[in-house]
């Protein structure tokens, strides 16, 4: 019933079987390829960004509160296995329903699964806290608190390794960073090694159906419109009786635990937590990927995400890296993504604001103006 | 059955810098009645109604409902208390249909949390299932037709953006409705069709009304009782026919009006 205000016009009928086919094709993908080809690995990297782009979709999509400081729980998240599924604190003999191969070694070793819940209720928790300052602040102001935010857990990770927990143990390894971290180890799949890619992708994937499943009951919900409501007109909302503080908390709380979660998957496949991964230009790349497929739409979310992703895994490096020098300049393609990326967002303004799959509601903001869009308008021109 | 004033403020004034917006005013409003204020631009009725609803804090005074202080309370909690309004300038989310505007109405009486809605629980079906039939039958109570409840609220007529604003207020069950100038863009046959319904929710809901109204039509036609501001002071209080005869009213509000 609630999916005709959804993002598309297409009947309900058309609607499930793309999905469906989209989720069928995804799930067999793996197998037209070689166990440790680049294209599963670039594929599982950027369904883990996928989980990230719906995290944040729930804040900036739905909330409209817009969050420069993302990165912060990709940080947490990666840390939390650093932390618990690593020799980092080889002092502790700690092992939680791991295989035999993590038995034997010293450190904090948990099966990834609790891990997943402890990055994401460690996410939550950071989520509300960078929330609270936020609360009586509006658009640009709450992006900056967010972006300073995502800078001091940052400076946090590369200082880390000099602030002292207990004994020896430092809270991070800076920008030396952690390494290596425990393989994801589950029962009934595969054993994941970095020559067989698949079980990574099929994790990844799982998480993505599971976020995605998330932000489409969410989007539907009590708490979905409640989202909308104060994001169009926090007074009237308020007036109406919803509870700003809480409301916008949980937006917060929502989204960063999925980026806790993208984290911990993204700490173990890249096998090493380290400070340097966690630079505010993430932040940007992942708002530049859910401003691309069109914000507050999960399936725009999700193509934005895989499309963004796969430009800076694979068509910046591989395909097009050699361009500048074949014209006689002298510089590759790698060093300037960020700028590509920019520019793609500036052609996307221009052509196609509302996203390249725009939830509707988004679009009738963006082409009819509402009075209650002012941090709107900031976050799709920032 | 209680006789008591619905709602009392005592000596509640509002300053913003140094402007005194609202001056030392007690009032109340007595139950099941339909009471209106009236005044010059600016003499501080809006500023008034956000105390009352909590959207502004009062700087000094007690405001009370039902018995309770809600001076301090949160605007959210004194919705949920049983004091609902519709603005001045239509406030309604605008890329929502009629009907998801008034189910935001129906929020504080909603249960359904963050697990329950992701699970989406038979209890929580049928909340929405329930909550959705309540919204539909709100909107046919005030008058939007069904072929328009299905409509972006931003497609709708003027007329219907009001009723549908009326509406969601009703969603969350109120004791007491505020409407803040409900016929501004009426033409005089849609005024007189809100003062109907007014009468009807007062005597068929058995809601108290505040209202702000320069339409003095509308005021004198169905307001039990009037009271006057002007510079952020309650000038003058009573019955319509007090009011009208009332030299500082004429002075302060009628009396320009009939200059212009």
């Amino acid at each position: 019933m609630r999916r005709r205000f959804g993002a598309r016009a297409l009947p309900r009928g058309v609607n499930f079987a793309l999905a469906a086919a989209a989720i069928a094709i995804a799930i067999v993908f793996p197998l037209f390829f070689p166990q440790g080809s680049g294209w599963v690995d670039d594929m599982t990297i950027a369904l883990a960004y996928v989980v990230m782009g719906l995290g944040l979709n729930v804040v900036v999509g739905y909330a409209g509160l817009l969050d420069l400081g993302y990165v912060a729980f990709f940080a947490i998240g990666a840390y939390t296995t650093g932390w618990f599924m690593s020799g980092f604190y080889g002092d502790a003999n700690i092992h939680v329903l791991v295989g035999e191969f993590a038995k034997a070694l010293p450190g904090i070793h948990m099966n990834f699964l609790i891990v997943l819940v402890i990055a994401a209720a460690l996410c939550a928790i950071a989520g509300i806290i960078i929330g609270l300052p936020t609360l009586r602040l509006r658009g640009d102001y709450i992006a900056i608190v967010t972006l300073a935010f995502g800078e001091i857990i940052r400076v946090f990770a590369i200082e880390g390794n000099e602030i002292t927990i207990v004994g020896d143990a430092k809270l991070t390894a800076g920008r030396q960073g952690i390494t290596p971290i425990d393989k994801i180890d589950l029962p009934f799949i595969d054993q994941f090694t970095s020559l067989n890619l698949r079980p990574w992708y099929w994790t990844a994937l799982a998480l993505v159906l599971v976020v995605l499943f998330v932000n489409i009951r969410l989007r539907d919900s009590r708490l979905g419109r409640a989202w909308i409501a104060l994001r169009e007109d926090e007074v009237a909302a308020a007036s109406m009786g919803i509870p700003l503080v809480k409301t916008k908390l949980m937006a917060y709380a929502v989204g960063a635990a999925f980026g806790g979660m993208s984290g911990a998957f993204l700490g173990s496949f890249l096998n090493t937590v380290n400070a340097d991964q966690f630079a505010f230009g993430f932040s940007i790349f992942i708002l530049a990927m859910i401003i691309l497929g069109g914000l507050g739409s999960v399936w725009g979310v999700v193509i934005g995400s895989l499309a963004l992703s796969l430009i800076n895994t694979r068509l910046i490096p591989d395909v097009l890296n050699d361009v500048p020098s074949n014209l006689g300049l002298d510089f590759n393609l790698v060093d300037v993504n960020y700028g590509i990326f920019g520019f793609l967002l500036v052609l996307m303004m221009v052509l196609r604001p509302e996203g390249l799959l725009p939830e509707r509601r988004r679009q009738i903001e963006l082409h009819e103006g509402t009075p209650g869009d002012e941090a709107l308008v900031e976050v799709t021109h920032a | 059955m209680n006789e008591d004033p619905i709602l009392t403020t005592t000596r509640v004034s509002k300053i913003f810098g140094g402007l005194v917006a609202v001056n030392d005013v007690t009032f109340d409003i007595p139950r099941r009645r339909i009471v209106s204020i009236i005044g010059p631009n600016g003499a501080g009725k809006t500023t008034f109604f956000n105390m009352l609803t909590g959207l502004y804090r009062a700087s000094t005074g007690r405001i009370t409902f039902e018995g309770k202080d809600i001076t301090r309370t949160r605007p959210d909690k004194i919705t949920k208390a049983g004091v609902a309004r519709t603005f001045q300038n239509i406030r309604l989310f605008s890329t929502m249909t009629a009907v998801e505007n008034v189910m935001v109405g129906e929020h504080s009486r909603m249960k359904a949390g963050i697990v329950g809605s992701v699970l989406r629980t038979p209890w929580v079906r049928k909340e929405e299932r329930t909550v959705r039939e309540k919204a539909r039958e709100m909107l046919d109570f005030v008058g939007v037709r069904k072929d328009q409840q299905e409509q972006l609220a931003s497609n709708l007529s003027y007329g219907d953006q009001r009723r549908v604003e009326i509406a969601r207020a009703l969603a969350s069950d109120p004791t007491l409705l505020l409407l803040d100038e409900p016929t501004a863009g009426m033409n005089p046959n849609e005024s007189l069709r809100l003062t109907e319904f007014m009468i009807r929710l007062r005597d068929e809901l058995g809601l108290t009304i505040l209202m702000i109204e320069h339409d003095m039509k509308v005021v004198m036609g169905v307001s039990e009782r009037i009271t006057v501001f002007d510079h952020g002071e309650k000038i003058a209080e009573g019955d319509p026919a007090t009011v009208r005869a009332n030299p500082r009213v004429i002075e302060a509000y009628l009396g320009k009006q009939e200059a212009a």
